[in-house]
């Protein structure tokens, strides 16, 4: 007989009376129509879960079913390409079974439980294994290998393994048999607590960039693999578009995408647009490296809360196979305001605007999850997350910005005015930074150019000269400025316009290799040199922009294909030509 | 049959208390019966053991303790539809108030809806021709979009607003009769819901038009249920009778004050400016409520209305709605005060839909370019502007009095128009190159040249300025 039934009902926060069946963070069933739950909170007189579906109709006195473990996520072969809501339902069967809209209790397994996979089990009966260790192996799409891993709570002998061939994710593959004795089935998945991170046999120093195509952040601000990242930025300011560039060029293995909070209509444009496109790298579709995660902002909050762990977790086992994944949280704002919704709910004491106090420890607990590390089975992975902030009223200072920007060492800050002028990717660059500059000087000296730095930094100076001239500009005009100030301002423009913006929807400028983007660099950097020379002999500066370089440069992005470095000679001669040819005249 | 108690527990702004219910379920639907015989709706909002509070839609005033009779319904709260809705008047809970009678229920409808499944939304693609040149050019509206107009007190969004639904395709532009138009008010003015009725009059589409109107005198609780009931009868006809909806909402902010006036009578702990900390979320529930879906011709699309208090566009009510909405169309009272209609703020102003519904197929091969160049060229006459406030005017360089000039003529040609004046997007764009071709060649950076070389229109350019 179960005793446990619902006391009180207030939104999605449900309370149980008088019991001491449950455990903290266990996950339980709520009612008859066996809603899932979680344990947030107890006392001798109530225990407090928090409902991750919709409480309508739900009435005291309907049973609370406990499930003896916390909230887990079932990690096999079938997550890649597909859609889940956040708590790990499958949203694709979850429409073959009740249509166009999410009901509440669908309880569907996460995997297909009978799909099979060719698998080949690389041990045989005898074998000692170790926690982490990989017993098989099956490819789950055209791109990635699975590798089935022993769970690393667990290790032992192999008394008996399957024979190569095919099985279904819950078909049992090896039995081991651990120090006590006891026998345990290992099939090709297994499950693991959300909110506990996997552990690793150590954590490694960060050494290599994240490469991403896109100017701004390779050049300028890059990622590391393993890195953290932020990007905050008010409404209309681009936030998922960018997300949505990282996620389609960058060069991890395996994409994990949250959409936590956000809008329906954009989960199905990711959906469509990765089902459509084809990566440059491998020619396949890159639907064949992404697992989506789609909680919108109409579903349950509290699974919303959930889906950012979910994500996680699925990274850290892909990381332990040895990939290399990034995470695209968009957006963590979302998940903060579950939290402070669901704290309220509990009646907790608020600290700054309405969000509970634990939001740091959160925040820095979700980000530490990040890491470049040496997987328990030996293999070399990495996990980055890279999370939108969506500030209230685009105000830098609120907590979730605040608290975030403490424990990413990469801020991309989106700026409105330059989204208002359409300038895509909006990252503004007096404001954005990266910590990973210094790890990484090595591995750009080795595999770009010992200049790279070099010329990214004399860029760097040339936008912050500007922005400093801009200020006198502001009051006086461009006019009165002597002809050497404003060189550097109308250089700062073809840097603007010609490297720091870059067009999503152009074949080529879309994604540009690290080489170009440092080719682009020393051609503004040489045309800048020349001229000024040419300005310091007192060439009029009219005269220097009457040649057209200044905007031959700015179009170079489209005109230079990826793959045609040479035509950069030719921009250099052009240069030479036209400016000697001025200077011949002094 | 429901269960029938008598007498509440306690009063409390719109909440009442129940004791000693023993069987009661979350959101249910409750009747009150007052000593004189009326009746009251209302929803469980809260339960506690046998204590339930029930909110009530109408308000408490004349409620006693003693001789209340409340009735539990045993369901959530529904409200009946058929495609007989068409052409009626209800009020903010669903209740006909056109003195036609009850509707005959085809189907009951739990107003709180269902998440629509992400993996069975439609990737909205058609585009609607509102035939206003700022919005089809620069914010392009897309059937199956949210998309709000932030507005402030005393600007015309109601008429930008009326002479969208008059104009746009969906009001049967095409000849079909699969349109409809759902209009839910909330907290407005009763001469505003009466010019709805006379715009829709006038436009011949009053049989086509679902009303909910909860005016600023009515209960403030129903009008939490206001836009619920809409869109349930929106996405009834949508998705039932393959129509395409638009859902027209005004005012949310009103809406939104309903919500933290219940919030706080409920005690909940507040969040920014005293809104309730889910507001977000429920924001969320009503917006996410547009789209597409696989399986079905119809579609629902929102252009919800609502005032900036104080023109302040990081207030809550704007800033969650434009976090949640596929882009905004910004009214601006310095352009109103000009006298331009319709007073479109370009450059905040914005459509997250249009560049996949724009451009060869849908439009013109180089609507996006010139989009794109209008904005940029716009934000650089503002750098001019601000720099010749303090310089004046006659010091700015060439090119920067160019800009000016552009500005002028982009505000009073291309975002002012007449309420009846309907372009077609060939006009539309057309009017942006002669625009553009005031400017130089070598300014226009983002179009590519291929499309320069076919319209620049330096000619237009010269008649423009004639024309002013």
């Amino acid at each position: 007989m179960n005793n446990n039934v619902i006391y009180s009902i207030n939104g999605p926060v449900v309370t149980v009376k008088g019991t001491r069946d449950f455990s903290m963070l266990e996950m339980v069933y709520v009612g008859h129509r066996r809603l899932m739950g979680e344990v947030i909170s107890m006392n001798d007189e109530r225990t407090t879960i928090q409902v991750y579906e919709n409480t309508t109709s739900l009435s005291p006195g309907e049973p609370v079913y406990p499930t003896g473990a916390p909230i887990c996520a079932t990690l096999g072969p079938g997550m890649l390409e597909n859609i889940f809501d956040g708590i790990e339902r499958p949203l694709s069967d979850i429409r073959r079974e009740a249509g166009a809209f999410v009901p509440a209790g669908m309880n569907i397994p996460s995997l297909d439980a009978e799909r099979l996979w060719d698998v080949t089990v690389t041990v045989k009966a005898g074998d000692k294994l170790a926690p982490g260790q990989i017993y098989a192996t099956c490819p789950e799409t055209p791109l990635i290998t699975h590798k089935v891993m022993v769970p690393p709570n667990l290790s032992g002998t192999v008394v008996r393994a399957a024979e190569n061939g095919q099985y279904r994710v819950n078909d049992t593959v090896v039995t081991l048999r651990d120090a006590r004795g006891a026998e345990h089935e290992l099939t090709l998945c297994q499950r693991w607590p959300i909110r506990d991170a996997r552990p690793v046999s150590k954590r490694l120093p960060i050494s290599m960039p994240l490469i991403t195509g896109q100017r701004i952040v390779d050049t300028m601000f890059p990622i590391a693999k393993g890195g953290t990242a932020a990007i905050p930025g008010g409404f209309g300011t681009g936030k998922t578009m960018t997300q949505h560039q990282l996620a389609k060029w960058c060069d991890a293995d395996i994409i994990i995408y949250i959409g936590c909070g956000e809008r329906g209509n954009e989960m199905t444009q990711v959906l469509e647009e990765f089902g459509e496109l084809i990566d440059p790298k491998s020619g396949q579709k890159l639907t064949a490296r992404t697992v989506l995660i789609a909680n919108t902002s109409n579903m349950p909050v509290a699974a919303r809360e959930a889906s950012i762990y979910t994500g996680v977790t699925i990274a850290e086992y892909y990381r332990d196979m040895g990939y290399h994944v990034a995470i695209m949280a968009d957006s963590t704002s979302r998940w903060a305001e579950a939290l402070r919704e669901i704290s309220g709910r509990l009646e907790e004491m608020p600290a700054e605007e309405g969000f509970p106090a634990y939001l740091p420890s959160r925040i820095s607990q979700f980000y530490e999850r990040a890491g470049y590390m040496q997987a328990l089975c030996g293999e070399y992975g990495s996990v980055t997350i890279i999370g939108a902030v969506s500030p209230q009223g685009a105000d830098f200072s609120e907590p979730v910005t605040q608290n975030t920007k403490r424990f990413v060492r990469c801020f991309w800050a989106l700026d409105k005015s330059l989204a208002y002028a359409r300038h895509y990717p909006a990252i503004n660059w007096i404001s954005s930074y990266s910590e990973y500059l210094e790890d990484l000087s090595k591995w750009f000296i080795d595999n770009v150019g010992h200049k790279f730095l070099l010329y990214r930094q004399e860029i760097s100076n040339i936008l912050t000269e500007e922005s400093k001239l801009m200020e006198i500009v502001k009051l006086i005009g461009e006019d009165v400025l002597p002809d050497d100030q404003r060189l550097t301002l109308e250089m700062a423009r073809v840097v603007r316009v010609g490297f720091l913006q870059q067009n999503a929807f152009h074949a080529d400028d879309t994604f540009v290799p690290l080489k170009k983007q440092m080719l682009m660099m020393r051609c503004i950097l040489h045309l800048y040199r020349r001229a000024n020379a040419l300005v310091q002999m007192g060439v009029p500066l009219a005269q220097i922009l009457a040649t057209g370089l200044c905007d031959k440069l700015i179009k170079m992005k489209y005109d230079i294909p990826n793959n045609r470095y040479d035509l950069f000679d030719t921009y250099y001669q052009d240069i030479d030509r036209a400016l000697t040819k001025i200077g011949g005249n002094v | 049959m429901g269960l029938e108690f008598v007498g509440l527990q306690s009063i409390n702004g719109p909440l009442v208390v129940l004791d000693h219910v023993p069987k009661v379920s979350n959101e249910e639907m409750v009747t009150l019966t007052l000593q004189d015989g009326t009746s009251r709706l209302g929803r469980v909002v809260q339960i506690e053991g046998e204590r339930a509070v029930i909110q009530v839609f109408e308000g408490t005033s004349g409620l006693s303790m003693t001789n209340t009779r409340v009735r539990l319904a045993g369901h959530p709260m529904q409200i009946p539809l058929s495609r007989e809705v068409l052409g009626r008047v209800f009020n903010g809970s669903g209740k006909p108030i056109d003195g036609l009678g009850e509707v005959y229920a085809e189907k009951f409808e739990d107003i709180n809806g269902a998440p629509i499944n992400p993996v069975s939304r439609v990737y909205p693609r058609n585009y609607i021709s509102t035939g206003i040149s700022s919005i089809d050019c620069l914010m392009t509206l897309i059937r199956g979009q949210k998309l709000p107009i932030f507005s402030g007190s005393g600007m015309q969004h109601n008429k930008l607003a009326a002479q969208i639904v008059k104009q746009a395709g969906i009001a049967g532009g095409d000849g079909s009769d699969n349109f409809g138009i759902v209009f839910a008010a909330m907290g407005v003015k009763n001469d505003v819901a009466d010019y709805f009725r006379r715009q829709f009059e006038q436009a011949g589409v009053m049989d086509r038009v679902v009303m909910f109107l909860n005016l600023s005198n009515d209960p403030i609780i129903e009008r939490i249920l206001t836009p619920k009931c809409a869109l349930t009868a929106a996405e009834y006809l949508a998705f039932e009778h393959d129509m395409h909806i638009l859902v027209v909402m005004t005012d949310i902010t009103a809406y939104c004050e309903a919500l933290r006036e219940f919030s706080s009578s409920k005690g909940e702990i507040p969040g920014r400016k005293g809104y309730p900390g889910y507001l977000y979320s429920d924001l969320a529930s009503l917006y996410e409520r547009a789209g597409i879906v696989q399986g079905h011709d119809g579609s629902v699309t929102q252009i919800p209305i609502l005032t900036m208090p104080n023109d302040d566009i990081t207030h809550p009510v704007p800033d969650l709605t434009g976090y949640i909405t596929e882009g905004q169309i910004v009214l601006d009272r310095n352009l109103d005060q000009m006298g331009v209609y319709p007073p479109v703020s370009v450059l905040p102003s914005l459509s997250r839909l249009m560049k996949d519904g724009i451009g060869e197929g849908y439009t013109r091969v180089d609507h996006a370019d010139v989009a794109n160049q209008l904005f940029a060229s716009y934000a650089s006459v503002q750098d001019a502007r601000s720099l010749a406030s303090v310089i004046g005017e006659e010091e700015l360089s060439e090119m920067d009095r160019k800009y000016i000039e552009y500005g002028k003529l982009f505000e009073a040609l291309f975002i002012n128009q007449g309420f009846d004046e309907n372009r077609s997007i060939e006009q539309t764009l057309a009017l942006g190159w002669k625009l553009l071709s005031v400017l130089p060649k070598s300014a226009l950076d983002r179009i590519d040249n291929k499309y320069i070389e076919q319209y620049y229109d330096p000619a237009g350019a010269k008649s423009l300025s004639g024309a002013q």
